[in-house]
């Protein structure tokens, strides 16, 4: 990592190991003496929430794996063979199955924290695209970790989301077949999806990784989108926030063990109980609750193809948001124009989830369609737009200054002084 | 590298570095295509896709009869005369993917509409005798077919596809096989 170390090797040994491989030096630098801005909110814990879920994962993942079967004839019966017969496998399964939908919550909630305070912008455009990266990888592990217990919806869930490849002009077909390992979803394919549901979330750990190098270069964005400017703007990672992101996860926790305990197959859909059967499709297929923005989207075009690119699009298109957004004002909280289009956007993707669940006919499609539009609208035109248009409020000439007031801080300066370029992080 | 000393010819130093930089991407290449290529439906797949007898006599007019070949569903559906009546007397200029009924059956054999039992939306099993042409209709985003599987509202680009069959007596059919006639 680029910033040089103040850690300093107490015993011999500590020294001895420092010289031959630094990594005590680069956690201190990274974890421990690492400057974060003072007025960092609990919205700031959800990056640590997120490492905690991804590793929740992965150990109650290779522990299912060690009980799971990936056949067509037997997957079923070993899930129901880990939920009966396996010790304790009831808890890993359904830590694991609703463990999926806290990551998603906390993504979300890490996600849309990054749009309200604008922590995509510049310097920070490489860490935000590889966080789209991460939440791409993450929708393809969740989909596949989906199909795995060969349930109706995993077998639909597969047949649906596979044939969107289908749509792509003259080689849609071959794609499919190769994606399928046959001529329809089979044995082959659960294989297979299994083979990349236990990769995919070490190729994630791989990108956080760079995620978190990349955080470490500018620091973190905070509450008033302004950089750290002297050290009274910024406390040490350690304790400050080591303390807050470990009672937070904590909390989290507590809400996680509420899914698990006391409604575990509230997120799913009872059909999944039903073994896979080719012959028939459940009455009502949906996917899992935080693919629904995005399904709603796929069904408002009236156009196979148009529909599979508006859905991709949905995702792509946030990789460009720090160009589309021409406000130079990070934080939302100084944007009274944009905060409100903000919040239409969020009423907006909540939205297109409720349609999502619903059937794909008269008003919900109409409305589904008014969502969409209404979405890439946002990217398009409210983004760019604004930031010519909108005049922001004055800033803080510091983050110490917002959270102590300006007479405190003593510096003296006019408060009025908006909207200055901000290129440094 | 810091300054590297160009001679103004090519050295062989020059040529060693294009050549085996020019082999490696070749080989890196090369080896792209078996791990792909496992991707593939494989032999035994392929091989179970062998053609398959269907005796016609046990389905009742009305009925639809739902098979597999190739891991695929098929519908055999023994249509009554108001089905093939109404599939016939549709303009065909009129639909998105015009064809007339009696290209989907065959010359003779009207009774019978033998198709591909997933909606060519996404895959999903349209339900039978349902939907505003009593054709079929998928539960999953909507699309309708009509009595010839033709598609006629919602979301499906093309018809159910007809697979290749063929009669091999008036009362039996093997699908996968055509007729060499």
């Amino acid at each position: 990592m680029s910033h040089s170390t103040t850690y300093v090797p107490k015993s011999a040994f500590a020294k001895w190991f420092e010289t031959r491989l630094p990594v005590a030096g680069l956690v201190h630098s990274s974890f421990i003496a690492f400057p974060v801005p003072r007025n960092l909110t609990y919205f700031w814990t959800f990056g640590a929430i997120l490492v905690f879920m991804l590793a929740a994962q992965i150990v109650t993942g290779v522990f299912l794996a060690m009980y799971y079967t990936p056949n067509a004839a037997m997957a079923f019966q070993s899930v129901e063979h880990i939920m009966r017969d396996v010790n304790y496998g009831w808890l890993l399964r359904y830590l694991h199955a609703n463990g999926a939908s806290m990551f998603f919550i906390a993504v979300y909630i890490h996600i849309f924290r990054n749009f309200y305070y604008g922590s995509y912008k510049a310097p920070r455009e490489v860490l935000y695209i590889l966080g789209v990266v991460i939440f791409i990888l993450m929708m393809a592990t969740a989909f596949m970790g989906y199909v795995l217990p060969w349930g109706q919806m995993s077998f639909w869930g597969a047949t649906v989301i596979t044939n969107l490849f289908s749509a792509i002009p003259l080689v849609g077909d071959t794609i499919v077949s190769y994606l399928w390992g046959g001529y329809a979803v089979g044995n082959p394919t659960l294989n297979r999806f299994f083979s990349l549901h236990f990769l995919l979330p070490f190729m994630i750990a791989g990108v956080v990784i760079l995620h978190v190098w990349a955080l470490h270069v500018p620091g973190q964005n905070n509450p008033t989108g302004i950089p750290i400017k002297s050290g009274k703007d910024a406390v040490p990672f350690t304790p400050y926030a080591t303390i807050k992101d470990v009672f937070a996860v904590v909390v989290f926790m507590l809400f996680f063990a509420w899914w698990v305990f006391y409604i575990p197959n509230y997120l799913g859909h009872a059909d999944n109980y039903i073994p896979a059967n080719p012959a028939v499709t459940p009455a009502h297929i949906v996917p899992e609750w935080y693919f629904l923005p995005f399904y709603a989207i796929l069904r408002a075009i009236p156009d196979k193809l148009g529909g599979v690119i508006a859905m991709f699009s949905a995702i792509v298109i946030w990789v460009f948001m720090p160009w589309l957004d021409t406000s130079k004002v990070r934080s939302t909280a100084y944007r009274p124009l944009y905060k409100q289009f903000f919040w239409v956007f969020v009423a907006v993707c909540v939205l297109l989830g409720w349609l999502g669940a619903k059937p794909a006919e008269g008003y919900y499609t109409l409305a589904a369609q008014i969502c969409t539009v209404y979405y890439f609208a946002h990217f398009l035109i409210v983004l760019p737009v604004l930031g010519f248009i909108e005049r922001p409020l004055p800033l803080p000439n510091s983050i110490l200054e917002s959270v102590m007031g300006v007479q405190k801080v003593g510096a003296g300066m006019p408060a009025g002084a908006h909207a200055e370029p901000q290129s440094k992080g | 590298m810091a300054h590297p000393t160009h001679a103004v010819e090519p050295t062989r130093r020059d040529f060693l570095f294009i050549a085996t930089g020019a082999a490696a991407a070749v080989s890196g290449a090369t080896l792209v295509w078996p791990f792909v290529q496992s991707l593939a439906p494989d032999a035994a797949t392929v091989a179970a896709g062998a053609p398959v007898e269907v005796d016609l006599t046990p389905i009742a007019e009305g009925q639809i009869v739902k098979l597999f070949w190739r891991g695929k569903l098929i519908f055999v559906r023994n249509r009554t005369p108001a089905e093939i009546k109404a599939a016939e007397d549709v303009n065909v200029a009129t639909l998105r993917d015009p064809q007339a009924d009696a290209a989907r059956v065959k010359a003779g054999h009207a009774q019978w509409l033998v198709v591909y039992g997933n909606c060519t939306h996404l895959g999903c099993v349209p339900l039978g005798h349902q939907g505003e042409y009593e054709g079929w209709f998928c539960p999953c985003h909507g699309s309708i077919f009509d009595t010839s599987g033709r598609v006629r509202g919602g979301p499906a680009p093309t018809n159910l596809p007809v697979p290749p069959y063929t009669f091999t007596s008036d009362t039996k059919i093997v699908i996968g096989q055509e007729a060499t006639a």
